[in-house]
């Protein structure tokens, strides 16, 4: 009886301390004042970004009668894949008339060997720089830098007349040869603060095993830095495939890469204007970079916050 | 310099018994002069210890030695042979370092194979070595795991068997203990301590650690500006420091400092600062002394505390600050109105502002010369 009296108020003594207070984990709204206004503007800027491809999808689902009638945001009433067939395969540019395939064969043709080329390049330029500090390496790479910021406008006539007069003029090669040189600056400057992020002490090590130049560079720093080449290459995909400056100066006609076909599809003057077929051919052409991206957004985010940021 | 001087003297070119020699080194980075005019000689087996602050240039004699930096001046022997401009595989010696830099993709055998593989070593070789290095470092189990499953200590035993399969000479140590925690760096301290009893290799080993310079070493090679200060026994160093950067480099807590004045009187030489009079009597004195300011150290385990007379010095002072460090306690005084510490033993723990009564004998003390820092 006594026990149970004197133990009985001591639990209800800390039992009221406890009431008083917070304790525990600070309780969340889900309808804050302040989620409503951060996701309010989020979905509004989504929405406003979204719009246009929204616009594009239904209208190159659209038959020309239904677009004649102008709701641009209405869904399509009779879903046809008409244009995408022709956007592809009969879509006039000029004279040619097989549509945007043959740009999209030349774009592969184009991107593919410019970017296997200029990441090799890159990747050993900056190795280079990074670790085998050879006498005037910052020089050089100031140099390299600086090219970074001279204007594309500048250049297009020098390498016209170089291109011509080695040979490769209007070739698919010698575009391939201008998006190398061209990619070099950023990509080198890509690799060297990557690789000059990495511990020095593992390429000592490598040193002391006996490791050369190729050996440190395969065995070594490849394997471990593949969120960089990632990084590279989605830059170099995306960059390559969608230029349009050196593919319109540096090729003809029948070697177009897919952009300025696109342009040439969609700003051709005779004839009605076809709005689905151009929707059409324009999500083909922007399908490539958007896979490359919806593929690697993750490792992409990674490689930049490793390898541009620091330096 | 003149700890330079002697040392240059037994120098000799790589002949019998001399593992690696280092003569007249010099490095500059551009105007920035790190080593300079730097001489050693490191016998055959011998453990040496590279000590000092950072940016001593201890960890860049290191890659010197180890062919990862080319050197301005000066020549390099390894066995007798020149290897100046030899590249680091050609030079008979195994690294291992502080980040413990081992290939992050490769296996734990990929890694103590590497070196191996590129030098294009047959399979059975390799795999007879890796075998030895991992009984030898106890790390059999560990061989098909990649280094980031590894803990501090089992990554730094590895980067130890990757020096361990090159079979080398001389090993070089790039203050391999710095990254681990204290207990884990205890242990791997004695666990290279055997190891060079079992190898009887040669190794030169960084640290900015003077305990691990104490321990290990059979010479330790203070450093300080790019200059070897002295090169000795450990035992010497701690006890007979040839200048006051090595006597208050080396010992924790470090050596009691008083500036005062070398004085004779009656033929007797004395240090004297304020009303204290320190009889030199039983000091060893390295030169002639002349009259003129002088620093008094003595460390603080020489101090002798509470224990009556009988000591060639002794004085009274009053506690300021006791600092208990659970095997002995330190205890804070002032001497002459300088800062003078005492170590005790634990149970004897005085009380703040207590007067106590040291001594100690000047036989155990260092002098040096107030302007130039030399042992007098």
């Amino acid at each position: 009886m006594s026990d149970q009296a004197v133990s009985s108020p001591a639990i209800a003594g800390a039992g009221g301390l406890e009431a008083y207070g917070p304790s525990g984990p600070k309780p969340r709204h889900t309808f804050s004042r302040r989620n409503i206004f951060l996701y309010g503007t989020l979905i509004v800027v989504a929405l406003y970004y979204l719009l246009p491809l929204y616009v594009m999808v239904v209208t190159s689902l659209k038959g020309m009668p239904e677009i004649r009638l102008g709701n641009i945001f209405s869904p399509p009433m009779e879903i046809t894949f008409e244009p995408w067939v022709k956007a592809w395969s009969s879509a006039c540019t000029g004279l040619n008339c097989d549509g945007l395939s043959r740009g999209f064969w030349n774009s592969v043709r184009i991107t593919i060997p410019s970017v296997i080329l200029s990441i090799a390049l890159a990747s050993v330029n900056g190795y280079a720089l990074a670790n085998w500090r050879f006498k005037g390496a910052d020089t050089f790479f100031i140099i390299l830098i600086v090219g970074a910021f001279i204007p594309y406008q500048v250049m297009i006539y020098p390498i016209v007349i170089i291109l011509r007069e080695v040979g490769l003029y209007g070739s698919l090669s010698g575009l391939v040869i201008v998006h190398s040189i061209f990619g070099m600056p950023i990509l080198t400057l890509l690799f060297r603060n990557y690789f000059t992020s990495m511990p020095e002490e593992l390429f000592r090590a490598a040193r002391v095993d006996g490791a050369g130049f190729w050996g440190i560079y395969f065995r070594i720093m490849l394997p471990m830095s593949l969120p960089i080449f990632v990084v590279a290459i989605i830059l170099q995909v995306t960059g390559i495939w969608n230029d349009f400056l050196f593919g319109v100066v540096y090729t003809r006609p029948d070697t177009y890469p897919m952009t300025v076909q696109l342009n040439n599809i969609v700003n051709s003057v005779q004839g009605v204007k076809e709005y689905n077929v151009n929707m059409a051919a324009t999500i083909l052409t922007g399908l490539v970079p958007l896979i490359v991206y919806f593929l690697s957004g993750k490792l992409f985010v990674r490689g930049i916050a490793a390898g541009a940021v620091k330096g | 310099m003149n700890a330079n001087g002697s040392i240059a003297a037994n120098s000799s070119k790589g002949t019998n018994g001399t593992s690696v020699s280092i003569q007249n080194l010099s490095l500059n980075f551009g105007a920035i002069s790190v080593l300079q005019t730097l001489n050693l000689d490191v016998a055959e087996g011998e453990f040496i210890v590279l000590l000092g602050p950072s940016g001593c240039g201890k960890s860049t004699l290191l890659n010197c030695i180890a062919g990862l930096l080319d050197v301005s001046e000066g020549r390099i022997f390894i066995k007798g042979k020149n290897v100046t401009w030899e590249e680091p595989k050609d030079r008979g010696i195994g690294m291992v370092f502080q980040s413990y830099a081992l290939y992050p993709q490769m296996t734990v055998e990929k890694n103590l194979s590497f070196g191996l593989r590129v030098a294009g070593l047959a399979k059975d070789e390799i795999a007879k070595r890796i075998a030895r290095a991992a009984e030898i470092l106890q790390i059999e189990p560990l061989l098909h795991r990649k280094p980031a499953a590894l803990s501090g200590g089992q990554r730094q035993r590895v980067a130890i068997g990757r020096a361990l399969v090159r079979d080398v000479d001389v090993f070089l140590f790039d203050e391999p203990l710095s990254n681990l925690d204290a207990k884990l760096r205890a242990e791997l301290r004695v666990e290279i301590k055997l190891l060079h009893r079992k190898l009887e290799n040669t190794m030169i080993y960084v640290t900015h650690d003077q305990i691990e310079a104490m321990t290990l070493a059979d010479r330790i090679a203070v450093m300080k500006g790019g200059v070897i200060q002295q090169l000795d026994a450990p035992q010497t160093i701690y006890n007979r420091p040839v200048n006051r950067f090595v006597a208050g480099f080396l010992g924790s807590p470090a050596m009691n400092f008083l500036d005062g004045r070398l004085e004779q009187a009656d033929g007797d030489w004395h240090f004297v600062v304020e009303d204290v009079r320190i009889p030199l009597a039983t000091y060893a004195f390295e030169k002639n002394p002349v009259p003129g300011p002088a620093v008094f150290g003595i460390r603080p385990e020489h101090v002798a505390f509470n224990s009556g007379t009988g000591w060639p010095f002794a004085a009274t002072a009053n506690v300021e600050v006791v600092e208990p460090m659970g095997s002995d306690t330190l205890v804070w005084l002032k001497l002459a109105g300088q800062n003078f510490t005492v170590r005790v033993t634990a149970e004897r723990t005085p009380n703040n502002a207590e007067a106590v009564g040291i001594g100690f004998d000047p036989m155990r003390a260092s002098l040096f010369d107030a302007a130039t820092g030399n042992r007098l």
